[in-house]
């Protein structure tokens, strides 16, 4: 992964794989922290405490009646490669969250990347999941919710063409109020 | 000067432009059916630059009467990004290591034109 929205791209699949209906993704930026974390929220099946093990080091065992994934693993890598780190909560029956931070001035930190992008695929592909994706960078945030938006478009697919392209548009719009743009 | 950001409300003027253009058919079966291979391996390859370029070649077309679902991981790592195009009635055809500017030819001539690209194209799997 080259960067960080992919990885965010990624872990929200594997929540979906795991039956979520609501994905809650946050990003934070504190500059006086010099952090930067990501959290991947689901209402999903979760995993027990030796699922959990397994997801973060796949080698932790030879066992191959089940796959495990190289998403988690490459995604802690990423976190400590750039000061930081992962942990995962979950409980059976009641959901994930994958945390990762990193050094926001750490020299191998990753960009972020696309975030539109990751989001309009997400919803284009998921149209039936509930998102909240917010994003804070110090005293700024925003927030996209799609079941909000769900609410004002009634009969129109949340992934309808139009729709996507809006999503896209409005992300990148509002990180680049963020990032500067006005004060 | 502070710029007007893009807000939700915006959503009822698109609401209104899409119910023109909307197909009211509920009648999957007689769409055309694209699956991304989203796995790690898919996405670590290129897949979500391969679906955007689909969902833009679809909006730019109008086109109505296409799917685009998604996959996992098939086992074909090194292939992917790996499309499939579904057209009703007819077999499923797997493109292999596809980009963008693959992905918005498959839209043309396959989606569109029903013409396969047979050089992209892995047989029978």
């Amino acid at each position: 992964m080259k960067e960080l929205s992919l990885h965010v791209l990624d872990i929200v699949e594997n929540s979906l794989r795991a039956g979520a209906t609501e994905v809650e993704i946050k990003i934070v930026e504190d500059s006086e922290e010099d952090l930067l974390s990501i959290e991947v929220k689901d209402n999903g099946s979760g995993m027990d405490e030796e699922t959990v093990k397994k997801v973060i080091d796949p080698f932790f065992t030879t066992r191959t009646e089940r796959k495990v994934g190289l998403g988690i693993p490459l995604l802690s890598q990423a976190a400590k490669a750039a000061g930081g780190g992962l942990t995962i909560e979950s409980i059976p029956g009641h959901g994930t969250t994958v945390r990762a931070w990193f050094q926001k001035s750490h020299i191998d930190l990753q960009p972020l990347g696309d975030m539109a992008k990751t989001m309009s695929a997400l919803v284009a592909l998921h149209p039936e999941v509930d998102f909240v994706y917010t994003h804070v960078k110090d005293d700024r945030e925003f927030s996209l919710n799609t079941k909000d938006m769900k609410a004002r478009l009634q009969e129109i697919p949340v992934n309808h063409p139009l729709v996507i392209d809006w999503i896209s548009k409005f992300i990148k719009e509002n990180l680049d109020n963020l990032n500067g743009g006005a004060e | 000067m502070m710029a007007v950001i893009k807000s939700i409300e915006e959503l009822e003027k698109i609401r209104e432009q899409a119910r023109e253009l909307i197909n009211l058919r509920k009648d999957n079966e007689n769409k055309t059916r694209i699956v991304v291979g989203m796995g790690t391996c898919g996405i670590s390859a290129g897949a979500r630059e391969v679906l955007t370029a689909i969902l833009d070649e679809i909006k730019k077309r109008n086109l109505t009467n296409v799917i685009v679902t998604e996959t996992g991981c098939i086992g074909m790592c090194r292939f992917e990004p790996l499309v499939d195009v579904i057209k009703p009635d007819q077999p499923k055809v797997t493109y292999v290591n596809v980009d963008p500017e693959k992905a918005r030819q498959i839209v043309a001539k396959h989606v569109v034109n029903n013409q396969v690209i047979d050089e992209w194209v892995i047989p029978n799997i």
